[in-house]
């Protein structure tokens, strides 16, 4: 028998992957990336002249789990539209019997590309607009349950968008995308997968996430958004318990330890609430989460209004000058 | 507090400020009364100035170097008025008006007329 290199296993896997788009008004550019699922695929929609991505299931037949998830995904992104949300095009079965829907091909960085050599405050405003999105998310009742750095997109034009919502989940008491589809599969299975396999991203995934619990709610949401402000700071995911760092600023150090608290109820309760308080860090004034020594509160003060500080304190000490000069 | 009334009011108070400090200088303690009200005046004027200046230009810089010119400008009228004591009556002056046109660009809040 003769042995396949490795090579042309590689090549024999990739020609498997590729999805039959024969027939379909779309044409195969390149492969993208790949997701928990399947993979994602440049493609050409033949009809309107442009690129868009094609997230293909790996599975031939899809099984009735991860095919009712995939459309599960592309109807909560149809639901949300919103300029941080990926457009969803389209939605179907492949030739090759593959599931798939249709999106917007946006050309950018991940997150992770924005942690060295841009400065403090512009990745605090980086985090301020992936919480628009989430926020967006949370009140038509949607929970993303996987915010990481390789999820958010930086669009060649500055644009962020929050990309895979693959383990997205409506949360209990909100109708799901077609009311008349009573088998929406996450609404019964919170947190955990068809295979009894928990879903998330370890460093990013909440603690009640992580155990399966049926009850997770936006909060789990915050607690990623939490682990991305300490990934935005440090570089590197948080630890578990999320350890200290002397280069992280105490204020935003105790904004992160918030968002990541065990019990939800500890948390921020919203990302607007989070983010409220990153903008005070930004602006100078205090946080909530931290409560800050007097000498703290000096320097910060002075930091804010240095300038005009500065400005009196020249003015006080030219009256000084003359006074004593008008003395000799 | 919208721009206009800021400079006015930090003109006011630096200005009566700057005026108070003349009873630190024997020689003109007697005057002190008519150079307070002089004085408040004159940072009223500015700030009033320097506040509908920065209501057309929002540059911080800008502002800044329009508060110190209309600070000396005036100190340089009060000071020819009085025949003298230049120094000190432009240098205080000028920086009262740096003040005034750095903290108006800084701390006054975008009127209401123009959010609309």
């Amino acid at each position: 028998m003769t042995q396949l290199s490795d090579q042309a296993v590689a090549r024999l896997q990739s020609c498997m992957q590729e999805p039959d788009l024969a027939g379909t008004r779309y044409a195969l550019v390149r492969y993208l990336a790949r997701g928990g699922m399947g993979s994602v695929w440049l493609a050409e929609d033949t009809m309107l002249q442009r690129r868009v991505a094609l997230k293909v299931l790996d599975l031939v037949p899809p099984t009735d789990d991860f095919a009712r998830r995939l459309l599960q995904e592309a109807r909560i992104l149809a639901g949300l539209e919103h300029p941080g949300i990926v457009p969803i095009h389209d939605v179907g079965t492949l030739p090759d019997g593959r599931a798939f829907y249709c999106m917007k091909y946006v050309e950018g960085k991940t997150l992770t590309h924005h942690v060295t050599g841009t400065g403090l405050a512009d990745k605090l405003r980086l985090l301020e607009r992936i919480a628009e999105p989430v926020s967006f998310a949370h009140a038509r009742g949607v929970i993303h349950r996987d915010l990481k750095p390789e999820n958010i997109m930086i669009g060649a034009f500055g644009e962020v968008l929050v990309m895979d919502w693959g383990l997205a989940k409506i949360a209990a008491g909100v109708p799901p995308p077609a009311e008349n589809n009573t088998d929406a599969p996450m609404v019964t299975a919170p947190g955990v997968s068809g295979q009894g396999k928990v879903l998330g991203t370890h460093g990013y995934m909440s603690p009640e996430q992580a155990r399966g619990a049926a009850a997770v709610d936006h909060r789990s949401d915050i607690f990623s958004m939490g682990a991305i402000l300490w990934y935005l700071m440090t570089g590197s995911p948080p630890g578990n318990p999320p350890g200290a760092d002397t280069s992280v600023p105490r204020p935003l150090g105790a904004v992160s330890q918030k968002a990541m608290a065990p019990d939800p109820d500890e948390r921020y309760q919203s990302a607007a609430e989070m983010i409220a308080d990153v903008a005070r860090y930004l602006e100078g004034s205090p946080v909530r989460a931290y409560s800050e020594s007097p000498f703290e509160r000096a320097i910060r003060i002075y930091k804010r209004h240095s300038t005009a500080i500065i400005l009196v304190a020249v003015y006080l000490l030219m009256r000084l000058l003359f006074l004593l000069l008008a003395r000799r | 507090m919208n721009k206009i009334v800021l400079g006015l009011v930090l003109g006011a108070v630096l200005g009566a400020f700057d005026g108070m400090t003349a009873w630190l200088t024997p020689a003109v303690r007697a005057q002190i009364v008519g150079i307070v009200i002089g004085s408040t005046i004159k940072g009223l004027v500015a700030g009033v100035l320097v506040g509908v200046f920065s209501r057309k230009v929002h540059s911080r810089a800008l502002g800044t170097v329009f508060g110190l010119a209309v600070g000396l400008l005036l100190a340089f009228i009060v000071a020819q008025l009085q025949h003298g004591y230049y120094l000190q009556i432009m240098l205080p002056g000028g920086m009262v008006g740096l003040i005034v046109g750095y903290a108006t660009q800084r701390y006054g809040g975008v009127d209401q007329q123009l959010r609309a």
